[in-house]
Order: C-alpha cells, then sequence, then structure tokens
C-alpha cells in the first residue's frame, strides 16, 4: 500500500524524507525554544536578573545572535590534537541525539521510524553519544578535555543502567518495547478500573519516573551530575578546545539531547502524544494536538532539569558513582521486581 | 643562573620515586597538570602545579609571583599619602581594610592620634569592607562546587553595600580614603539610616545562603572533612583570620589586638570551629559577615560627634624609627612594617599580606587528594591574587 500525506501518493524515500526534515525542524525549534525560555529567561528569573532584552522584542531573538556570532568565531583546530578524530567527534555526539528522536511518537502516524522495539533503540542511541565524548577528549590533546572525558564516560555508562532498569519497569506495564505501544497502553489503560484519565504510568511507575529523570539529569551530564564539564575546576572538560561552529554543534547536542530525554520521559510516564482514550477524541484530532501535546509536556520536563541544574552544586566524581551503584540501582531493580509481581497478581 | 633550594631538589626527588612507585604498581604513567596561570578557580592568575595518579594529587605546589606589581619597592617613591592609592590595590574586594593599618603605622610614627569620630567611621568602613568581601566569598564557594545562582545573590546584595561605601569615600573598589590624622570626609546626609537598612540586607542574604548551603546535602558532602587543617599545623604555616579560626584557634586581632579602631567598645563575638574543614571556614566566614553586620549596627547608634581630623602639619614628614601595626582584615593578618628616616617617604615598606601565607599551606593540604577537592579546598581558603602577588 502506498502510504499518503494530505492526499498525495508519495513514494517511500519522499515520504521519509519529509518525515526526517519535519522531525530535524521540530527538534530544533524546540531546542531554541527551551534555550530561550529557560536558560536565557528563567534561570535570569531565579538569578534575580533580566536576561536578553535587547534583541527582539523581550530578547526572543537572542538565540539567533548567538548563533550568529558563533558561526564567525574562527574555529581553532589545535596543532597537537587528532584532526581527523578531533572533527568528527561533534557530529557524532549530534548524530546520537538527532537519531534518538527518531523513533519519539508525536501523534497517532507521526513518527520517522516506528520501530518495533521503540524504547531499546532509544537507550541504545543515548549510549552512543560517549564515543563522541571520549574521541573529542582524547583527541584534543588537552588535559582537562581528557580528565573530562573520562569522567564522562564513568558516569554515563553508571548511568545508562538505572536509565534502563527504570525502564524496565514501564516495558513490564505496557507489555512491549514500542513507544507507540506504550503510548496507546497509558491512554487505554485503567487505575483499578478507572479509566477518567486512563494509566499514565508517572501515577503506577512513580519510582522508575524519579530514577529516570535523575539518570536523565546524570546523561545530559547537568549539575548536580556535572562534574565532566565543571567549569570552575576542568574549566568544560572535553569541550575546551572547541570553538566556533563545533562547540555551537556541542551547545545545540546538549540541549537538544535534553529536549529528547524529555520526550522520552513523557512518552514513558506522561502519556505521550495520546490524550486518554475516555475523553474520546479520535486518530483525526490527535494527528493535529498530539504534537502540541507531547511538545508541552517534554517542555515542561526540560523545566524541572534546568530548575535542578541551576540550584544544586554538583556531586564529586566518587560520590555520584556511589549515588549510582549503591543507591538508584538497587532501588530500581526492586522496583522491577515490585512491577513484576503486581502485574503477575492483578 | 637561578638557585636551586634544597627543599626544591627533595621535591623534585620525592616526585620522581612517586612515578617509579605508580608505573611499577600499576604501569601508569603519573600526569602533570598546570592548574592556571588562566583558571578559573584561581581568581586570577595562582598556578597550582599538580602532579596527578590518575584524579589523585601526589603533590601540589602553588606558583605565585603572576601578578606581582611591586607594591614594596615603589611606595619608596611615594610620599605617605600617595600610598593608600598603591595598598589599595592589594585586597581590591575589600580595599578600605588595607588602608587603615598603613595610615595607623604612620600616626604611630607621627604620634597623632585621630578622633574618637574619626576612628568609629574607620571601624565603620574596616567591617564594611570586610562584608563587601565575604559576602562574595559566601556566594564564589556556589560557583566553585558547581552552584551558579547563589553569586548572582552575592554580586545583588554586594552592590548595596558597594553603593554605601561610595556614597562616603567616592570611589566603589577603590575609597582611598584614610588620611594620616583622620579621614577626607564625615558621612554624608542620611547616610545612617540608609546603611542599616543595608545591614538589613545583609542579614537576609545571610539567611538565604544558609538556607541554600547548610541545608543541602551535596554541599555537606563536598566540604565536610575535606582539606582539614589541624591547629598545630595552621600555626606552624602561619595561616591567619577566618580560616585559623576555622581550626579552632581562637586568636582575632580585632579582639586581642584592637590598635586604633573601637572594637573594645563594642559587643561582638568571636566565632571559631572545631573542625578545620572546608566547611568549617565557609561557616566560619558566614557568621563573621553576621557579626560585621551587628557591629555596624552598633557603630552607627554610637557615633561620637566631633572633629574627623586631627592636627596634622601640611607637608608630612614621618620621624625616623621603625613601626608594625597588624589588623584583622577580611582575608586574615595584615600588617605592615614601615621603616622611616625622616624622609617625605618610607625608606622601606614591608607588607605581610593574609593570602600569601594562607595559600602556602597547600602543598601539605593537597596531598592525596582528589582534583575536585583542590578547587574545593582553594575555594574555602579564599585568597585574593593581589593579596597573594603584591
Amino acid at each position: 500500500m502506498t502510504p499518503t500525506i494530505l492526499g498525495l501518493e508519495l513514494a517511500y524515500w519522499q515520504e521519509t524524507t519529509i518525515r526526517v526534515l519535519l522531525g530535524l525542524a521540530a527538534l530544533l525549534l524546540l531546542t531554541g525554544g527551551v534555550v530561550y525560555l529557560y536558560l536565557f529567561k528563567f534561570v535570569s528569573f531565579m538569578q534575580s536578573r533580566l536576561g536578553p532584552m535587547e534583541a527582539g522584542p523581550y530578547g526572543s531573538l537572542q538565540l539567533l545572535a548567538e548563533v550568529g556570532k558563533w558561526l564567525q568565531k574562527e574555529d581553532i583546530t589545535t596543532e597537537n590534537a587528532d584532526k581527523t578524530v578531533f572533527r568528527l567527534a561533534p557530529a557524532i555526539v549530534l548524530a546520537s541525539t538527532f537519531v534518538m528522536f527518531a523513533v519519539i511518537p508525536a501523534g497517532p502516524s507521526a513518527v520517522i521510524a516506528d520501530l518495533g522495539t521503540g524504547i531499546y533503540f532509544v537507550l541504545a542511541m543515548s549510549g552512543l553519544s560517549v564515543v563522541g565524548i571520549l574521541m573529542a577528549g582524547w583527541a584534543s590533546a588537552n588535559k582537562y578535555a581528557l580528565l573530562g572525558a573520562l569522567r564522562a564516560a564513568g558516569q554515563l555508562i553508571a548511568y545508562e543502567l538505572p536509565l534502563v532498569l527504570a525502564v524496565v519497569g514501564v516495558v513490564i506495564s505496557a507489555e512491549s518495547l514500542n513507544l507507540q505501544d506504550i503510548v496507546r497502553a497509558q491512554s487505554e489503560g485503567a487505575i483499578f478500573g478507572w479509566d477518567g484519565i486512563g494509566n499514565p504510568f508517572i501515577l503506577t511507575q512513580i519510582v522508575g519516573f524519579t530514577i529516570f529523570l535523575i539518570a536523565v539529569q546524570a546523561e545530559l551530564t547537568q549539575s548536580p551530575f556535572d562534574m565532566p564539564v565543571a567549569e570552575s575546576e576542568l574549566v568544560h572538560g572535553y569541550q575546551v578546545e572547541y570553538s566556533g561552529i563545533r562547540f555551537l554543534v556541542y551547545f545545540i547536542a546538549e540541549f537538544a539531547t535534553a529536549v529528547a530525554f524529555a520526550a522520552v520521559a513523557s512518552t514513558l510516564f506522561l502519556g505521550g502524544w495520546a490524550l486518554p482514550a475516555s475523553w474520546g477524541l479520535g486518530d483525526g484530532v490527535m494527528h493535529v494536538v498530539g504534537p502540541l501535546v507531547v511538545s508541552a509536556k517534554a517542555v515542561l520536563l526540560v523545566g524541572v532539569v534546568f530548575w535542578v541544574r541551576f540550584t544544586l552544586p554538583r556531586f564529586r566524581e566518587d560520590q555520584l558513582q556511589a549515588l549510582a551503584w549503591k543507591f538508584l540501582i538497587p532501588i530500581s531493580l526492586a522496583n522491577i521486581v515490585v512491577t513484576g509481581v503486581l502485574k503477575v497478581v492483578f | 643562573m637561578t638557585a636551586v633550594t634544597d627543599r626544591q631538589k627533595l621535591q623534585y626527588i620525592a616526585a620522581k620515586a612517586a612515578d617509579a612507585r605508580v608505573n611499577v604498581e600499576l604501569e601508569t604513567e603519573g600526569m602533570t597538570l598546570n592548574i592556571g596561570p588562566q583558571h578559573p578557580a584561581t581568581h586570577g592568575t595562582l598556578r597550582i602545579v599538580a602532579r596527578l595518579d590518575g584524579e589523585q594529587v601526589i603533590s601540589a605546589e602553588p606558583v605565585a609571583g603572576y601578578m606581582h606589581r611591586g607594591y614594596e619597592k615603589l611606595s619608596e617613591v611615594r610620599t605617605y599619602p600617595q600610598v593608600t592609592t598603591l595598598v589599595n590595590r592589594i585586597d581590591w574586594l575589600g580595599s578600605f581594610a588595607n588602608e587603615v593599618p598603613f595610615i595607623l603605622a604612620a600616626e604611630q610614627l607621627m604620634g597623632i592620634e585621630a578622633p574618637p569620630r574619626a576612628q568609629w567611621i574607620r571601624t565603620l568602613l574596616f567591617e564594611m569592607s570586610r562584608i563587601a568581601n565575604l559576602v562574595l566569598f559566601l556566594g564564589d564557594m556556589g560557583v566553585q562546587l558547581g552552584a551558579v545562582t547563589p553569586t548572582f545573590y552575592a554580586f545583588r546584595d554586594r552592590e548595596f553595600v558597594l553603593n554605601q561605601i561610595e556614597r562616603v569615600t567616592g570611589g566603589r573598589f577603590h575609597p582611598n580614603f584614610d588620611r594620616i590624622g583622620g579621614l577626607k570626609d564625615d558621612l554624608p546626609k542620611g547616610w545612617i539610616a540608609d546603611t542599616k537598612a543595608v545591614m538589613e540586607k545583609v542579614r537576609e542574604f545571610c539567611d538565604e545562603i544558609e538556607e541554600l548551603f547548610m541545608n543541602a546535602e551535596i554541599f555537606a558532602e563536598r566540604t565536610r572533612g575535606i582539606g582539614v587543617i589541624p591547629p598545630d599545623v595552621a600555626m606552624q604555616y602561619g595561616v591567619s583570620g577566618s580560616n585559623a579560626r576555622a581550626s579552632g584557634i581562637d586568636w582575632d586581632l580585632r579582639r586581642d589586638a584592637p590598635i586604633g579602631l573601637v572594637y573594645p567598645e563594642l559587643d561582638w563575638k568571636v566565632w571559631t570551629h572545631p573542625d578545620g574543614d572546608s566547611f568549617a571556614r565557609f561557616w566560619v566566614r558566614l557568621q563573621e559577615v553576621r557579626e560585621a553586620t551587628r557591629m555596624i549596627d552598633q557603630i552607627c547608634d554610637g557615633l561620637p560627634s566631633g572633629p574627623i581630623m586631627a592636627k596634622v602639619p601640611r607637608i608630612i614628614k614621618v620621624p625616623e624609627g621603625e613601626a608594625w601595626i597588624s589588623t584583622e582584615n577580611p582575608l586574615g593578618e595584615m600588617g605592615y612594617y614601615v621603616v622611616s628616616k625622616g624622609d617625605l617617604t618610607p625608606f622601606r615598606l614591608k607588607i605581610r599580606s593574609a593570602s600569601f601565607n594562607n595559600v602556602s599551606i597547600t602543598p601539605w593540604l593537597l596531598r592525596g587528594v582528589y582534583v575536585p577537592d583542590i578547587i574545593t579546598i582553594l575555594a574555602s581558603l579564599y585568597f585574593i591574587l593581589g593579596d597573594i602577588d603584591r
């Protein structure tokens, strides 16, 4: 069967191109919005200052000014750097984010690739960014960058585990790895027979949700887990030698990853694009409303990430490892057991 | 030819030995990490040469001198009133406090005593510069540990204090206000009421900081037990000020040797902490800011009337002699040894600044800690680069 969009019959490659471009545009728009809303304004108000006010109404075009500034700057590759690896590293980090975004559904059919093992794919791809970070740290030929990259590798691998284990509870509840199925399970589910708001897993999987958010904070290397980039000691760790457009790529990747993880979290725990099935809205409405719903949820979750980031001081490397191995992983394992038992009982 | 001291030789041998040991045991190579001279944690241009085994510090050596401006030598060609301009720039966060001991030393040589009102206002401004200095420390500690927000609060509330200093002296950073025999001007109209309001704001800031840090588990984990200085070691290295008091040494020149300032007439307390770790140093400074606001309130209430300038000859020639005066500055004990040959200029001036001695303990303190703790320890020792390299 040939798929159709707005009544037009399209070849597979045409359809895929449109989906990819729309997905990229959505991710970049959301990232820009999040940067303006939280990094420029929300944080400024937290810190009793105004933030950017001059570029555009209420400083709303500040991001364009910043991007323009970075594009103008010289793209320096240091002399001792392993040049190919050094130049490739930011692309890998950014690519891992984009690929992650590909399987997150934003509507009944608004998804770039509807994979049967969707959530598995997301977690695997998120782990790919470690490779880029290690490449950057090693290729920079800088001791600070190397220390930062090694810390990042240790941290990201340590927090990958609670991240995955927290998701297992959701997978057990939804009985599927497919993100669309997980969304449907939440919208069509019921809490002890009451289906007024469906069954968003944040209610039944609150432990998993909390662990997921903590692990996401660490995966994003945001404070209190920003030891790898600790600007007051490692002077931004593995990014220290980057300038101009390559630094911009890291910057975009950092916030795009925040958006992507928030979208994953809202899909897994907050019901994703769907509204409760009992509200009686058909797929036709959800084609339009779905992207807005999931974006709103994701933006709210990014807000939580930034709120924590600008409130707490950072853990030391050994302390954050201890938190992951001694605290988060046992709890998430217990969560899996309890979820499994309850699943069998009810 | 550069002379190599025995100490440096021994250190070199020790570092080589440590490397050899590491290489034999783990077949890894040690790494020398230059922290600074350009590094955000050094508040300027201090350089720490740290030899690392992984993330653990084998040895660390502070290298000062990147910002040496030669004030001791320069003051030999400046008249006494001109020297205050230079010494203002030693500890640039609490500038007025730098002028006071020098002026007191010159006054002692000349046999002049400032009138009571001048002494009270000196004490007032001295404590205000302490607040201007330490408030920034309270915020900066957050930045060093990764919490950016408290710094903005610190800068916001410090601004009020600086405004008050500016209204009196005309300078926010470098007042250059103290004169031999008194002060340049009296307080402006309405200043006292405004200052009391500002002190209320500073106290609120202290409460805010206490809530943000003291109750935060991460802050406690990062600072408690990190960089412990036992009292005897602190004394051996000449550590002074809040750092010494945080090690349980009950020693404060404001109480123990209050020359020329009115501390004995005020009701205040010297805060000490038994632990000697980074947390204790933070805590002691927080209490000292609170204590300073209380002192300023009392000074505002009890300010005597009268002249602000004693009778001083138009051309200041200091009689032959030597004088040593030290005061309890925001960073610790700061003193001036003035040698006069009866000229317009000092014959020799020796500046004892607190940060130089406070930083000299770092090789002892940084041995065996992890890289993140270097930053915690440096931040909690709290030095100003101008105070290390005069």
